[in-house]
């Protein structure tokens, strides 16, 4: 069966590029691209939710 | 689903004020969470503060807000209790604005039991103003007005309202986000005085003067120098020397103010 993959919205003028998705994701599905946040490897979420709850701005929004 | 936080956010108010990497952003989201765990009614919860930049928070929020002098928190929040039993007190406010200018308002609404729910966001030090000490500044810290090390020992806020007689202690850290929202649930839901201090980072004004080399080194210090309750009654003292205990703190019952208050209005109605 085809693994469902959740969808990581991320809300760039709302991220201030403070690197705490990217560092405590444990998967590392995040890197930093220039200023802000973005998805690099959205296979590897395990859809922990650490980057929704942990990023003080209200820019990671992840729908399972 | 993704949690909705815009259904508890004013339109067009983000992004907020803080600063990269600023906890007091997770500290909001973690009351908001709280707050539809609860299920409270917007027109029915009001939000207090004083001043500051953790004193800013209720300005984001779509609820019955109150923005007051500086460390007037617990003062504006006692009046809207007594007027208004029936509703929710959410008062918040950063270490200065809580201990130092309202330290007296603080004490002494913890003496009080009135019931409200006080969440102190505890980053070290003042940040709006420019990183001056705050009496929450660890000794041997540099800030901006102790640049060769602060020589005052700092409040343990938890020891402090627990001494003055609040009802209900709790302390969270901003990087155990997901212990936030519980702690502010157990508070609001007891009857009395709760205080529910969150440990904070401020990179912009004490991490860059204390050798914080990031955000990150920040948070892992909170994970670092703290310890849950349950976790350290199994620790020695040597293993404890120098950690914060987090979790529910303190928890006792004692007559709630505002129903005491009510007794005196009875009292006095039949004297003569």
């Amino acid at each position: 069966m085809e693994k469902k993959l959740p969808t990581i919205e991320i809300i760039e003028k709302y991220c201030k590029g403070c690197h705490i998705c990217v560092e405590f994701c444990p998967t590392k599905v995040l890197e930093m691209q220039g200023f802000v946040a973005a998805v690099k490897n959205l296979e590897a979420c395990i859809k922990c939710m650490q980057c929704e709850l942990r990023c003080p701005d209200f820019a990671i929004k992840v729908t399972p | 689903m993704a949690f909705d936080y815009d259904k508890y956010l004013r339109p067009n108010k983000l992004p907020h004020i803080w600063c990269p990497g600023c906890g007091h952003g997770i500290v909001m989201k973690g009351l908001i969470r709280a707050i539809d765990t609860l299920g409270l009614e917007k027109n029915n919860t009001a939000i207090v503060s004083g001043i500051g930049c953790a004193s800013r928070l209720p300005g984001y929020l779509d609820f019955c807000t109150l923005h007051t002098a500086h460390g007037r928190a617990a003062a504006f929040a006692t009046g809207i209790k007594m007027a208004k039993p029936e509703m929710n007190v959410i008062l918040v406010g950063g270490d200065g604005d809580g201990t130092a200018i309202g330290g007296n308002h603080f004490i002494h609404a913890c003496r009080r039991n009135i019931n409200m729910t006080y969440i102190i966001m505890n980053n070290n030090i003042y940040g709006m103003t420019g990183g001056q000490f705050s009496p929450c500044t660890p000794t041997g810290a540099k800030a901006s007005t102790t640049t060769y090390g602060n020589p005052d020992p700092a409040f343990d806020i938890a020891k402090l309202a627990i001494g003055a007689g609040a009802t209900f202690v709790a302390r969270g850290t901003a990087y155990h986000a997901n212990q936030i929202d519980k702690l502010i649930v157990e508070a609001v839901q007891h009857k009395g005085f709760s205080v529910v201090e969150i440990l904070d980072d401020c990179p912009t004004t004490y991490g860059r003067r204390n050798k914080f080399k990031s955000v990150i080194e920040m948070m892992n210090r909170l994970k670092e120098v703290t310890v849950p309750i349950k976790a350290a009654e199994k620790m020695s003292p040597e293993q404890l020397q120098g950690k914060i205990l987090t979790g529910v703190l303190f928890k006792e019952e004692r007559p709630e103010y505002t129903a005491e208050y009510a007794k005196v209005i009875e009292r006095s109605k039949g004297a003569k």
